[in-house]
């Protein structure tokens, strides 16, 4: 796995890339809660995920609570297909707000 | 196809208890992300086949490969690591009674990762709701039903997000619908995860609805192995026999009858 925090149109965007597993997640966990330490509206983007294990869906689980505590934005970009069907399976994918890039974000104030 | 597409491969496996041989050169291989069942009446040896795929007993000949690795030949290290991919749900479910049904589940995390503590508390209630015991986590076995402590049993064995999945009679003692839910979960979990899996099972609903490949075995052979299809139209005897639950006759002759009777 590989991550890349970027800022783009005031939100902080985390890319994971490739697998990621109990090897990494708490990796990618980090990264997600770092930004929303940093009091940043954050999306993650998922569109390069391979693989996620429970550990790293538990990481977006965690993220999405911690930035409702905080009242801060938080949203998955570009869930791949292999994400998604882990989401799907723990009924997540109606939980999380979703969209198909940072874009598709934008576009939605507007 | 060369073993390494298989997830399991059992080549002329040979298993006794004491002087009685249970498995008798059974042979079988299951593909990455196959659904298996394994059939047979009581006494068929399907029970000593599951506990032989999970390294429990070691056979008195023949191989296993789980995951491209010998577990026949496999040291204590090897197999330690193996068992990390491979989740199983036991018929009875298994579950430590002295622990919470989310403790249950977490007890694999905690035991072979090092995963923050919320991490684990989510992951153990994300796997009770993908079985449908989203709420239930701080109740104990004692406090569930039987459906539900099977469920609890699949969501600790999908704890570790497992390669492998063995189920052992999983829809035993279920109502119908209960039954059914878990075998769409089953189909899910190969679906959705590529889970390969093993359900040991005398429910022939449940194996026509689940199975890829059926074997069934009979007095510790394969009598046949191949597509629910395939089972179902074959015209083997004793096949239809346990496909239609007709009863068979005693296949003893009169004199080995009484000595067994008089031990004499």
């Amino acid at each position: 796995m590989a991550y890349q925090v970027k800022k783009d149109s005031g939100f902080s965007v985390v890319h994971l890339t490739g697998d990621i597993d109990l090897s990494c997640s708490p990796e990618a966990r980090k990264s997600i809660l770092d930004s929303l330490a940093a009091a940043q509206p954050t999306l993650v983007d998922l569109s390069a995920v391979t693989y996620i294990d429970s550990s790293g869906v538990a990481s977006l689980v965690e993220g999405y609570q911690t930035a409702k505590k905080k009242n801060l934005e938080f949203g998955l970009l570009g869930v791949s297909e292999a994400a998604l069907s882990v989401l799907e399976l723990a009924r997540l994918d109606r939980v999380f707000p979703i969209y198909a890039s940072l874009k598709d974000r934008l576009a939605k104030n507007g | 196809m060369s073993a390494n597409h298989y997830a399991i491969e059992v080549e002329d496996l040979v298993a006794y208890y004491g002087s009685r041989r249970i498995l008798d050169g059974v042979s079988l291989q299951v593909g990455y992300g196959e659904i298996m069942v394994i059939m047979g009446g009581s006494g068929s040896g399907k029970s000593t086949l599951l506990r032989h795929l999970l390294a429990l007993q070691t056979p008195r000949s023949g191989s296993i490969r789980i995951l491209g690795r010998d577990i026949t030949t496999a040291s204590a290290d090897m197999l330690h690591e193996l068992r990390q991919s491979i989740g199983v749900s036991f018929q009875g479910g298994a579950l430590l009674s002295s622990l919470t049904i989310g403790e249950n589940v977490a007890l694999p995390l905690r035991e072979h990762t090092r995963l923050d503590d919320s991490i684990i508390e989510i992951t153990a209630r994300l796997k009770l709701e993908i079985v449908s015991l989203g709420g239930f986590e701080h109740l104990y076995p004692a406090q569930l039903s039987g459906g539900m402590i099977k469920r609890a049993a699949l969501a600790r064995a999908m704890a570790m997000d497992p390669k492998m999945l063995f189920f052992d009679e999983p829809s035993a003692g279920l109502d119908p619908v209960v039954s059914s839910e878990l075998d769409d979960l089953i189909i899910k979990l190969r679906d959705t995860l590529g889970v390969t899996i093993v359900v040991v099972t005398h429910e022939l609903e449940s194996a026509f609805k689940i199975a890829d490949h059926i074997t069934v075995l009979d007095h510790g052979r394969i009598l046949i192995s191949g597509t629910a299809d395939i089972v179902r139209n074959s015209s083997i005897e004793r096949v239809q026999d346990l496909l239609h639950r007709r009863s068979r006759p005693i296949e003893i002759s009169a004199d080995d009858y009484l000595h067994r009777l008089t031990g004499g």
